[in-house]
């Protein structure tokens, strides 16, 4: 196996996104030339890498994998400490030694998606033809393709089925097209707060936030890596309108209301007097620290183009038909990026396929975030719906001592 | 209409059961064949769904209107989506199941003939289970008391009650007719979950059956 760890003992330039990008602290496979990834696009990309993370041990009968696809801004460090912001891991409260998925029972896998800028190969990686960073030279991808560079990675990891596999919003869009596309290697999945196809009005704003970007003349065509500028201000904008739409109305209002920031009365200037104003400047200069512009363009194209209904015919039932996958779709009543009536949609697919399905709706105010904040009601529906499966899959409950082949 | 001798009664020897579950979910229960594929539309907090895994092996599927209800019946593994039978039951193909099974379902529902018809079209056989409305003691509330009659296992006053399609065991019969549904089996229940006597005639039923199940196919 092509794996190797990250080189630590060279010292890490926080700045450098670029480096972050080809040598991950993190776990990676790379494909060399003879191995290419096939993109939606026509063309093949090799050589190319992922970089992964792996929380618990595989069982002896490689039975109890579980896959965590991330979402648009995540990565691969679901449940470890952030090697660039020092910060809790996205999914810790839901992955974990006793979280609802058991890493005392499960082995969890979350590579960074194709396209990213985390270790697996996308916009900031080097391009081996040139030696210099990838820019707009990278291939425009899809959420096929990282589903395909994704199962690659599961077969070098000699895990032909997996238990189960997870993910909200992006990463619920990779759980749905793995199970479209390799039905027989998934026992259960769990698409949180995502949808089959990305919406007119989602398209949208995802727009605005690439136009953002590429209106910031530090930008220069993607070319900022090679001549020394950064963005910054182009996707600290884009970051701050699209975290509007992963809240709600409702949440924005118990969080800020129209509370000033550290002053008694406006200043009538246009410095953040208001507190949501403080609060989104935040959001986005501490986006841009972490994450590469180019890739964000990328990743939101890719989900643009998402529509598994027009992959089958237009039919999305087709999409899952006579599926042996179980389901756990699941909503949360003040999305809406992601509404209820998309996950209803994916319900009524997979009903009209013959689907062992189960859909939960969860009443929370905190919008689509919500699928990575504190929900209760979300880790108990997660963790008996895994119970359920694990009993099915004959696997061991949790305190039964897993061995692995090591 | 049918009569007596047209159909297969079954008789429910133990009213009470050991574990504590209810009486008319043991009655559905010993309708279903065991391993098969079952539908239960109104499912609730999923006690028919976990009765009929544990003792006939089903393969469960379970449609439930209230939020509460279906995060219950997922976190307990159970296979259930958050659905209306009056507008959901058409996304599911023709012959999906072997049993589709409404358990105090039917009178909450808006359409109980589309419903039964969709049940009919979804599952090889029906089960129906619901409160017969011309009990004596409904009767006599009605005709004494004056008022909307109100029971221990109907104990919702008129103005917040979710049953707002009430039948009488003749009255269902009349549906099954209408649409085209051959009973199979039926059981009456009086009040202390005992099962009313085999060869007591309709009327009978009718009359000192507090609750009802039905096993139906399609005629033909």
């Amino acid at each position: 196996m092509n794996t190797i760890e990250a080189d630590f003992s060279v010292a890490f330039d926080p700045t450098s996104r670029a480096r972050e990008a080809d040598y991950p602290r993190s776990l990676v496979v790379r494909f060399g030339p003879n191995q290419p990834l096939r993109l939606d696009a026509g063309v093949d990309l090799a050589p190319f890498q992922i970089a992964y993370q792996t929380y618990g041990v595989l069982n002896p009968e490689r039975s109890n994998a579980v896959l965590i696809c991330h979402a648009l801004t995540g990565d691969q460090h679901v449940a470890n400490i952030h090697p660039v912001t020092h910060k809790p891991g996205w999914w810790e409260t839901m992955v974990g030694p006793g979280r609802p998925i058991d890493t005392e029972r499960y082995f969890v896998i979350c590579p960074n998606v194709l396209g990213a800028c985390m270790g697996t190969t996308g916009p900031a990686s080097t391009n081996p033809k040139t030696g210099m960073p990838w820019g707009l030279d990278f291939p425009v991808i899809t959420i096929r393709d990282m589903v395909r560079a994704q199962a690659m990675l599961l077969d070098q990891l000699g895990i032909e089925s997996l238990f189960s596999m997870a993910g909200g919003s992006m990463g619920g869009m990779q759980v749905l097209q793995w199970c479209s596309l390799y039905p027989r290697r998934v026992f259960s999945a769990l698409p949180i707060a995502t949808s089959t196809r990305h919406s007119a009005q989602n398209i949208a704003f995802h727009e605005v936030g690439r136009q953002a970007v590429m209106a910031d003349p530090e930008w220069r065509h993607g070319r900022y890596f090679v001549e020394g500028t950064n963005p910054r201000r182009g996707l600290a904008v884009a970051r701050m309108g699209a975290h509007i739409t992963y809240l709600s109305d409702a949440a924005l209002h118990r969080k800020f209301g129209r509370r000033f920031q550290d002053r008694e009365n406006p200043t009538f200037s246009f410095d953040a007097d208001f507190q949501v104003e403080s609060y989104l400047r935040h959001q986005g200069s501490s986006f841009v620290e972490r994450f590469d512009a180019n890739s964000y363009l990328y990743l939101t194209r890719a989900m643009d183009y998402f529509d598994l209904a027009a992959d089958c015919d237009g039919a999305l039932a087709n999409a899952f038909k006579d599926t042996p996958t179980r389901f756990c779709v699941i909503s949360f009543t003040s999305d809406w990026l992601f509404p209820t009536s998309d996950s209803r949609a994916i319900v009524h697919a997979l009903n009209a396929g013959g689907a062992r399905v189960s859909f939960a709706e969860i009443v929370t105010d905190k919008g689509h975030d919500a699928f990575l904040l504190e929900e209760p009601e979300l880790f108990a529906i997660v963790r008996g719906f895994l119970d359920g499966a694990a009993k099915a899959r004959g696997i061991a409950p949790r305190g039964v001592a897993l061995s692995g082949p090591q | 209409m049918l009569s007596r001798a047209d159909h297969d009664v079954t008789m429910v020897e133990a009213a009470r059961s050991p574990g504590g579950a209810r009486v008319d979910l043991l009655v559905v229960a010993e309708m279903v064949a065991p391993g098969a594929k079952v539908l239960d539309v109104g499912c609730g907090d999923g006690e028919l769904l976990r009765l009929l895994a544990e003792t006939r092996r089903v393969d469960g599927r379970g449609i439930e209107l209230s939020r509460e209800g279906v995060n219950e019946c997922v976190a307990k593994g159970l296979a259930v989506v958050q659905g209306d039978a009056d507008t959901d039951l058409s996304d599911y193909p023709n012959d999906a199941f072997d049993y589709v099974i409404l358990s105090q379902t039917l009178q909450a529902t808006r359409r109980p003939r589309v419903v039964v018809e969709h049940m009919l079209r979804i599952g090889r056989h029906g089960i129906v289970s619901f409160p017969n409305f011309g009990h004596w003691g409904i009767r006599l509330q009605l005709l004494l008391g004056g008022h909307m009659p109100r029971t221990d296992n109907l104990p919702y006053a008129w103005w917040d009650s979710p049953n707002i399609h009430f039948c009488t065991i003749k009255d269902f019969r009349q549906l099954c007719d209408v649409v085209g549904a051959k009973m199979e089996k039926a059981v009456a229940l009086n009040a202390w979950g005992r099962a009313l006597r085999l060869n007591a005639p309709w009327w009978f039923w009718n009359l000192f059956g507090e609750q009802a199940v039905f096993l139906l196919s399609r005629r033909g």
